[in-house]
C-alpha cells in the first residue's frame, strides 16, 4: 500500500467520522439530557447527573397515555399498511391490467406530496364526509401514507424473484392461496418484515399529518410538541430514549430476520450475505 | 443405414394410432393483443412419445407448451389431455408437470421438500411421500443432496432436481421448456443422454421445447419444426433431414443446397425435373406429387453428393450438375467444398476422406461435376423461404 493510498484512507475515515458525528450529536444529546438533574421547567442546560427521571418516566399520566396511544396506532398502521401494501405490490408486479401504469405512478404520490398538504386535505375529507377526527382517523391517515413505503419495499423483493417459481408451484398442484402462503410469502418475507419496521417507525414519529387529524387524541409527538410551549419535562427525553432503543431493537430484529431468511435460502454452508447497505456500513472502513 | 431408411420410409409414414392420443391440440390460435403467436395449430402426441418442438426463438414453441401446461389460455381452439378437455383449466388442475428453463426451484425449501411439494398438495400419505421422493432422487442420481438447499447445488444438479420434482408426481406428460438451455455444452450432452434414459425408464410422454436441432434430433422420436406459429413439418429425425417438405425445414436442419426447378412428366417412381438453367434431373415422384403445377426448389444434402472431374464418365442413372470449385477446406474426417453451379447457386459438398486425398484434390477454380442418387433429391415449395 502506497503512502498516497494510506493518506487517502485516513482522510476518508476522518470525513466519515465527521459525517457520523453530525448525525449522532443530536441523538446523543437527547439521551444525555434524560440524565440531567434540571431545576425548573426547562431541560436545556446541564445541571448535574441524576437517575430520577428514569425512576419515574411515567410520572406525567398524559405523557404515558400519549405514548401508549402512539404505540397502538403504530401497531394498527403496520398491520393495515402491510396487508394492503403487500397485495398491492403483488398486483402491480404479477398482473397486467388496464391502468397498471397509472397505478404504479399513483403509489408514489403520497410519498411525493408535502405532508402539510396531505394532512390538510385528509382533514378536509373527514370534515366533508362527517367523520369526527380522533384515534381512528389517525390510523386511517397513517395507513394511507405508509402503504406507499410498503409497496415500494415489497415490490423490490418481488421484482427480484423468478416469476416461474410461482408457476412451478401451481404446476405442482398448488392453488392461488397455497401458492401464496407456501411459496410467494416465504420468499418475499424479508421485504415484508423490512416494510413493517419502516411503517411502524414512520407512524410512531409522524407529527404533521397527525396534528391535522388527531382531534382530541394525543400522540407522543403531539404531546412533546405541546409540552415545549410550557417547558419540556426531562421525562420526554427518557421516553424519547426508550423509543429510540425500541426502534433500534426493531431494526436489530429486522437485521436478524433478514440474515436468518438469507441463511434459509442459501443452506447451511452459506456464503457471506451479499452486501446489503447496512452490512456495508457496519464494516469498518479501515479494514 | 440412415440413407436407406430414408428411401423406404416415404410409404410407411403414417403411424396408425388407435384410440385417443395423449395430448391433442385442435385448431388452437393464440394472440397476445394484436400479435398472432400461434396460428391455427393442430398437434397430436402419442402416449409415451419423446416429442420435440423445435424452432427458432419467437416461433411459438414455448407458447404451445405453456398452453398445454395451462399457463397460457388459447384464444381459440381446444386442448385435450387423454381425451379430457382442459382448454381453460388452471395449471394445478392438469395432469402434466413442467420443467422450467430457469428450474424455478423453491429457494427456501430443501431439495427433499422441493421434490415432495407436488405430492403434499395431493395429500399423499407421509410414508409414501418419503418413499417416492427417495425414489425420484435416486432416478436423477442425487439422493445424497436431499437435505441441501437449491442455492448450494450446481446448475446441472438443480436441473436434475427440477426433473425429479416433476417426475415424482407421475404425470401424464412432462413438459420441458429448454431444460438444458442454461448449461454448458459438455453438461448439456451428458444430460441429453440422461434425459433420454429416464424417459425410457419411466415411460412418460415427454414434450421437449428446444431451438437446438442437434438436441432435438438426438433425443426425440418425433420432432415438430415450428415457424411463425405453425408446425412446418412433423416426423422422425430422418424424415425431417432426408425428406424436408418446406425450405424452412430444409434449412433449419442442416445445409440444404436448394435449386429452383420445374416439375415435368412422371416416369415410374421418378419425376423429371428441370432446373432454372435447364439441367435435367430426376426426383422421387411421390415427393413431387403435392407440388404439381407450382414453382418448386429441389435440394440435396451435402454428404449425398459426389464430385468428379469435368468430363469423367458418371453413371447414367445419377443426377448431375456442373460447377466450379469456389472453396475447399480440409476438415480431417472430411473435405468441405463450396461449388458454384452453372446456374449460379453455391452448393456445399462433403466428401469423406476415404483414401487420404490431398486437400487440393479439387482446388479452387477447378471445373467439376456434382452427382447424386436421384432418390436423395427432396422437393420444397418455392417462394416460402421462411427466412
Amino acid at each position: 500500500m502506497s503512502a498516497r493510498d494510506r493518506t487517502r484512507n485516513w482522510l476518508l475515515g476522518i470525513w466519515s467520522a465527521a459525517a457520523l458525528l453530525y448525525l449522532f450529536i443530536p441523538v446523543f444529546l437527547i439521551v444525555l439530557f434524560s440524565f440531567n438533574d434540571n431545576k425548573g421547567r426547562f431541560n436545556f442546560t446541564w445541571q448535574g447527573f441524576t437517575l430520577d427521571h428514569w425512576a419515574h418516566p411515567f410520572r406525567d399520566p398524559d405523557l404515558a397515555k400519549a405514548l401508549v396511544t402512539s404505540l397502538e396506532i403504530a401497531a394498527l398502521t403496520t398491520l393495515g399498511a402491510v396487508a394492503l401494501g403487500t397485495f398491492l405490490a403483488l398486483a402491480l408486479t404479477r398482473y397486467r391490467f388496464r391502468g397498471r401504469g397509472p397505478a404504479n405512478f399513483a403509489v408514489f404520490l403520497p410519498m411525493a406530496t408535502p405532508e402539510v398538504v396531505l394532512g390538510a386535505s385528509l382533514l378536509a375529507m373527514f370534515l366533508v364526509v362527517g367523520i369526527d377526527t380522533g384515534f381512528w382517523t389517525i390510523v386511517i391517515a397513517h395507513i394511507m401514507f405508509t402503504v406507499s413505503y410498503v409497496v415500494v419495499t415489497v415490490r423490490a423483493r418481488l421484482e427480484g424473484m423468478d416469476p416461474f417459481i410461482e408457476e412451478a408451484a401451481q404446476d405442482l398442484g398448488a392453488g392461488v392461496w397455497t401458492t401464496f402462503f407456501k411459496v410467494t410469502f416465504p420468499m418475499i418475507a424479508p421485504g415484508v418484515v423490512a416494510a413493517a419496521v419502516l411503517a411502524a417507525a414512520i407512524s410512531i414519529d409522524d407529527y404533521v399529518v397527525t396534528s391535522f387529524n388527531a382531534g382530541q387524541t394525543q400522540t407522543f409527538p403531539l404531546f412533546i410538541f405541546g409540552a415545549t410551549r410550557q417547558g419540556v419535562p426531562a421525562e420526554v427525553n427518557v421516553l424519547g430514549t426508550m423509543l429510540l432503543l425500541g426502534v433500534l431493537v426493531l431494526m436489530g430484529l429486522n437485521l436478524l430476520v433478514q440474515k436468518a431468511l438469507n441463511r434459509r435460502d442459501r443452506g447451511i454452508a452459506a456464503e457471506p450475505p451479499s452486501g446489503t447497505p447496512t452490512q456495508a456500513e457496519l464494516e469498518p472502513a479501515a479494514a | 443405414m440412415v440413407a436407406n431408411e430414408s428411401l423406404v420410409a416415404d410409404q410407411t409414414r403414417d403411424v396408425s394410432g388407435d384410440g385417443e392420443p395423449d395430448i391433442r391440440l385442435t385448431r388452437v390460435t393464440k394472440r397476445f393483443g394484436d400479435v398472432l403467436v400461434i396460428d391455427d395449430l393442430d398437434l397430436e402426441i402419442e402416449r409415451g412419445a419423446f416429442y420435440a418442438l423445435l424452432g427458432p426463438s419467437g416461433c411459438g414453441k414455448t407458447t404451445t407448451l405453456r398452453m398445454i401446461g395451462g399457463f397460457e389460455l388459447p384464444t381459440e381452439g381446444v386442448v385435450r389431455l387423454g381425451g379430457t378437455e382442459v382448454t381453460n383449466a388452471p395449471p394445478h388442475k392438469r395432469d402434466v408437470n413442467t420443467v422450467f428453463q430457469s428450474y424455478a426451484l423453491f429457494p427456501h425449501l430443501t431439495i427433499e421438500k422441493n421434490v415432495a411439494f407436488g405430492l403434499e398438495r395431493k395429500r399423499v400419505s407421509k410414508s409414501e411421500v418419503k418413499a417416492r421422493v427417495a425414489e425420484a432422487l435416486e432416478t436423477v442420481q442425487l439422493p445424497h443432496l436431499a437435505k441441501r438447499k437449491p442455492a448450494q447445488l450446481s446448475g446441472g444438479q438443480q436441473q436434475r432436481v427440477a426433473l425429479a420434482r416433476a417426475l415424482v408426481n407421475r404425470p401424464r406428460a412432462l413438459l420441458l421448456d429448454e431444460p438444458l438451455g442454461a448449461l454448458d455444452l459438455r453438461l448439456r450432452r451428458q444430460l441429453q443422454v440422461e434425459l433420454k434414459r429416464i424417459q425410457q425408464e419411466v415411460g412418460i410422454t415427454f414434450i421437449h421445447v428446444t431451438h437446438d436441432q442437434e438436441e432435438a434430433m438426438s433425443m426425440a422420436d418425433t420432432i415438430a419444426v415450428m415457424n411463425r406459429g405453425k408446425i412446418e413439418q412433423a416426423g422422425s429425425a430422418t424424415d425431417l433431414y432426408e425428406r424436408p417438405t418446406t425450405a424452412f425445414v430444409a434449412k433449419f436442419l442442416g445445409i440444404s443446397n436448394l435449386v429452383d426447378a420445374e416439375i415435368g412428366a412422371t416416369d415410374g417412381t421418378m419425376a423429371r425435373v428441370t432446373t432454372h438453367d435447364g439441367a435435367p434431373l430426376l426426383a422421387p415422384a411421390n415427393r413431387c406429387a403435392e407440388h404439381a403445377g407450382t414453382p418448386v426448389r429441389i435440394g440435396v444434402r451435402p454428404e449425398k453428393v459426389r464430385l468428379s472431374k469435368q468430363g469423367e464418365p458418371v453413371a447414367s442413372d445419377r443426377n448431375v450438375l456442373r460447377g466450379r470449385v469456389v472453396l475447399s477446406s480440409f476438415l480431417g474426417v472430411s473435405l468441405q467444398y463450396v461449388i458454384e453451379t452453372a446456374g449460379g447457386e453455391e452448393l456445399t459438398v462433403y466428401c469423406q476422406n476415404e483414401d487420404g486425398v490431398a486437400p487440393d484434390a479439387f482446388g479452387a477454380g477447378q471445373e467439376v461435376q456434382l452427382s447424386w442418387d436421384p432418390r436423395h433429391t427432396f422437393v420444397v415449395a418455392r417462394g416460402d423461404d421462411g427466412d
